[in-house]
C-alpha cells in the first residue's frame, strides 16, 4: 500500500500532460510529492527495525535505507514543487505555456525516476534509473534557453553519460565475476541482496576492477572530485526547483548506489579498497571546494561548490564505514536536502527580486527584505554547521566516528577545509545580507517562505531533540554494516 | 562455439576497436558517423553469432535492438545534424592524429593489462577478447577529450558505449535483458537529447564548435 504511493509522480506526470499550467497543476505536483513523502514514512514505519518490504516478485525492495531515501525525495520534493509558480509565472499561450506544460511533466519523471533508484533490487535497474534522471533533468538545466544555461545542460549531459557508462562497464564486470562465483554454480545475479549474499565467493581481481568502476561512475553524479566539473554549472544554471532536487537529493541518490555497492565489496574485498577510494574522492572533493568557495562570485555557484562539500563530507564517513559513521552520514543526507533546497528557492527569491545572483551587486537584505533576508541567514548559518541545525549534529557525530574508525587524520584534514568552507559561505552572507539600506517596495509573498521556513524549523529540530529519525537511521546503518 | 562462429566473432570484436580508432584519424563529421554505423553493425553481428551458436534468445532480441538503434536509428540522428553544414570537418583536434593514434596503441596495451584477470577467472576465447572492449572505451574517452566539434564529442560517447556494450556480449553473453532494453533505451534518449540541444545551441550560437562554450568558469 505505501508502496503504491510511490506511483504518485507517474501519475502526476499523465494528469499535467492534460490540466493547464497554472494553479491546479501545481497543486497536483504538490499533492503527488506530499503523497511520495507519505510513503516514505509509512515504509519508514515498517522497515525501521529491519524488515523488509517487497513488491512485484522481488523486484522492488525497500529496507530500512531506501526509506530514508524516499523521505528524503518526498521532502525536498514537495519543497521544490511548491515553488513552481514563483518560477514559471504567469504563463500566457504560446511557446511559454508548452515549455511550462513540459518543465512540470519533467520533474514529475525526475522525480519518479529517483524513487525507481532507491527502491529496485537490481543494480542494473539501479544504474537505468540514475541514468534516466540525467535525461529527465538535461532539459530542465536548460529550462532558460539562455546561452549559459544551453552551455550547462550540453556539459552536465555529457559527463554525466560518460561517468554512467563507467559504471555500467564495472556493473558488467561484477555480473561477469558473479556468474563464474564458486565454480559457476550459483547462477549469475546484479541483485544487490544476492549479490551480497555472493560476495565471499567472487573473483577477488575482477570484483576489484569492477567496483573501482562502479564508484567512479557513480561519483560523476554524486558530484566527487575530480569529476565535479559539471555540476556548478548545472546547478547555478538550473532554475531553482531544480536546483534545489539536484543539489538537495540527487547528490545523494547517486551516492545510495555507491552504499549498495560498498556493501558488496566490504564482504567480497574487506573494507579496505572502497575506504581508500572514498578518502580519496572525498578529501578531494573538499580542497576543490574550499578552493573555489573563497573568492566566489554568484550566490548560485557559492551553493554548488557547497554542495560538492558537503559529498565529500558524507563520502568521508561512509569510508569510515562503522554503523555510528553511516547512522551519521544519513542524517547528515537528510539535513543537507532540506538546508540545500532552502538556501537555492531562497536564491531563487533573490533572482527573482533582485534580478541577479551576483554577490557583490546584492546588499541589505535584512533591511530591505526582512523575511526573504532572515530565511537566507538562517540557511546559511546551518549550511555553515553551527548548532542548532541537524548539519552541526552530523557533522560532530561523522568525524567522532571517523577518528573512532582510525581515519582521524582524515578528519582533521576535512575540519580545516570545512572550517575555509564555512567562512567563506559567512563571509558572502555577510556582503549579501548586511549593510544600511530602505525597505524594498515589493514584497516576497508569505505562501512562497512558509514551506522554506518550515523546512529551517525541521532542520533545527532535528539537531537539537534526540532525532526523531533515530531508529530509522540506526535501522538503515545495520543493514549496510 | 564452432570454428566458424568463433572466427566470426574475432573478427567482427576487433572491427569494433579498430573502427573506433579509425574514428580518431577521420575529421569529416559525415564520414565518422558512417564510422559509427559501421561499429554498430559489427557489434551485432557479435552478438548475434553468440546467441546462434549458444542458442540464447534473450541475446538474439538484444541483437536486433543493437542493430536497429545502433546502426539505424542513431546514425540517422545524427547525420541529419551533419548534414546541415556540408562538408564541416574537425577544426583541429587538441591532439593532432598521429600523437592520438600513438596514444590510442598505448591505451590499448593498457586494456590487455587490466583485463588480464578476466582472462584468468574464465580461459576461454570470449574472455580473451574482452580487452578488445576495454580497449575501444578507452579509444571513446580519447576521442570525446580530443574533440572540439559537439558531433565528435557525441560519436566519442557512443564509441564509449560501444566498447561497454562488446565487453558485456563477450564476458557475460549480455546482462538481464530488462537491463539491456533500459540501457539501449537510454542511450537512444540521450543521443535525442543532446541532439534536441544540437538544435537549440545553433539557434542561440550559430556554429556549434565547443569552443564558444566558454561562458560558465570562476
Amino acid at each position: 500500500m505505501a508502496l503504491a504511493l510511490l506511483l504518485a509522480p507517474l501519475l502526476a506526470a499523465l494528469v499535467l500532460a492534460i490540466v493547464a499550467p497554472g494553479p491546479r497543476a501545481t497543486a497536483t505536483s504538490v499533492a503527488a510529492s506530499g503523497l511520495v513523502l507519505a510513503g516514505g514514512v509509512a515504509l519508514g514505519a515498517r522497515t525501521a527495525h529491519g524488515h523488509v518490504v517487497q513488491a512485484l516478485g522481488g523486484a522492488v525492495r525497500v529496507d530500512a535505507l531506501s526509506a530514508v531515501m524516499v523521505i528524503v525525495i518526498g521532502t525536498v520534493a514537495t519543497l521544490a514543487t511548491a515553488a513552481t509558480g514563483r518560477v514559471l509565472g504567469d504563463v500566457g499561450a504560446g511557446p511559454a505555456r508548452r515549455r511550462a506544460r513540459e518543465y512540470a511533466i519533467l520533474v514529475q519523471v525526475f522525480v519518479a525516476a529517483m524513487l525507481g533508484a532507491v527502491v529496485a533490487a537490481n543494480l542494473g535497474v539501479v544504474w537505468v534509473m540514475v541514468e534516466a534522471t540525467t535525461i529527465a533533468t538535461t532539459f530542465l538545466v536548460g529550462h532558460q534557453r539562455t546561452r549559459r544555461a544551453i552551455e550547462a545542460s550540453w556539459k552536465y549531459a555529457v559527463l554525466c553519460s560518460v561517468g554512467i557508462a563507467l559504471a555500467f562497464a564495472g556493473l558488467v564486470l561484477v555480473y561477469f565475476a558473479s556468474a563464474h562465483a564458486g565454480g559457476g554454480l550459483r547462477g549469475a545475479t546484479l541483485d544487490w541482496s544476492g549479490l551480497r549474499a555472493l560476495a565471499p565467493h567472487l573473483d577477488p581481481r575482477v570484483t576489484r576492477l569492477g567496483i573501482a568502476l562502479l564508484t567512479l561512475g557513480f561519483g560523476t553524479k554524486v558530484g566527487l572530485a575530480p569529476l565535479q566539473s559539471w555540476l556548478p554549472d548545472a546547478h547555478s544554471q538550473a532554475p531553482a526547483p531544480v536546483s534545489a532536487l539536484m543539489s538537495g537529493v540527487l547528490l545523494t541518490v547517486a551516492l545510495y548506489a555507491i552504499l549498495r555497492v560498498k556493501a558488496i565489496a566490504d564482504v567480497a574485498l574487506g573494507p579496505g579498497f572502497v575506504r581508500g577510494l572514498l578518502v580519496v574522492l572525498g578529501l578531494a572533493s573538499l580542497a576543490v571546494a574550499a578552493l573555489m568557495v573563497i573568492a566566489q562570485r554568484d550566490l548560485k555557484r557559492l551553493l554548488a561548490y557547497s554542495s560538492i562539500e558537503h559529498m565529500g563530507l558524507i563520502a568521508l564517513a561512509v569510508a569510515a564505514g562503522t554503523p555510528l559513521a553511516l547512522a551519521a552520514a544519513l542524517l547528515h543526507v537528510v539535513g543537507h536536502g532540506l538546508v540545500k533546497s532552502v538556501l537555492f528557492l531562497g536564491a531563487g527569491e533573490v533572482h527573482h527580486a533582485e534580478a541577479t545572483t551576483t554577490i557583490a551587486d546584492i546588499r541589505a537584505l535584512l533591511r530591505r527584505r526582512a523575511a526573504l533576508g532572515g530565511v537566507l541567514a538562517a540557511g546559511l548559518v546551518a549550511l555553515a554547521g553551527l548548532p542548532p541545525f541537524s548539519l552541526f549534529a552530523s557533522e560532530v557525530a561523522m568525524f567522532r566516528a571517523e577518528i573512532g574508525a582510525g581515519l582521524g587524520w582524515a578528519a582533521g584534514v576535512a575540519l580545516a577545509l570545512l572550517v575555509v568552507v564555512s567562512t567563506g559561505l559567512l563571509r558572502a552572507g555577510r556582503q549579501v545580507l548586511l549593510g544600511p539600506g530602505e525597505r524594498a517596495a515589493d514584497r516576497v509573498p508569505r505562501r512562497a517562505l512558509a514551506p522554506l521556513v518550515a523546512a529551517l524549523g525541521a532542520s533545527a529540530v532535528l539537531g537539537v531533540v534526540a532525532w526523531p529519525l533515530a531508529t530509522l537511521l540506526h535501522g538503515a546503518a545495520g543493514a549496510l554494516a | 562455439m564452432s570454428g566458424l562462429a568463433g572466427a566470426l566473432v574475432d573478427l567482427a570484436a576487433v572491427a569494433v576497436l579498430v573502427i573506433g580508432v579509425a574514428g580518431l584519424w577521420r575529421r569529416d563529421l559525415r564520414a565518422l558517423v558512417g564510422l559509427l554505423r559501421v561499429q554498430g553493425l559489427a557489434l551485432a553481428l557479435v552478438a548475434a553469432t553468440t546467441a546462434a551458436s549458444e542458442h540464447d534468445l534473450g541475446l538474439g532480441v538484444t541483437a536486433a535492438l543493437v542493430v536497429v538503434v545502433k546502426a539505424g536509428v542513431v546514425p540517422t540522428l545524427l547525420v541529419r545534424v551533419a548534414r546541415r553544414d556540408p562538408g564541416a570537418r574537425e577544426a583541429a583536434p587538441l591532439i593532432n592524429v598521429p600523437s592520438s593514434l600513438v596514444l590510442a596503441a598505448a591505451l590499448v596495451g593498457l586494456a590487455v593489462v587490466v583485463g588480464a584477470p578476466l582472462h584468468a577467472l574464465a580461459p576461454g576465447r570470449a574472455a580473451a577478447l574482452a580487452p578488445l572492449g576495454l580497449a575501444t572505451v578507452l579509444v571513446g574517452y580519447l576521442l570525446l577529450v580530443t574533440r572540439r566539434r559537439a558531433l565528435s564529442q557525441v560519436v566519442g560517447l557512443l564509441v564509449i558505449d560501444n566498447g561497454v556494450a562488446l565487453t558485456t556480449f563477450l564476458l557475460t553473453a549480455g546482462v538481464p535483458l530488462i537491463v539491456e532494453l533500459g540501457g539501449t533505451l537510454d542511450v537512444l534518449l540521450v543521443v535525442v537529447v543532446l541532439r534536441a540541444l544540437l538544435g537549440t545551441m545553433r539557434a542561440h550560437l550559430g556554429d556549434v564548435s565547443l569552443d564558444q562554450l566558454r561562458e560558465l568558469h570562476d
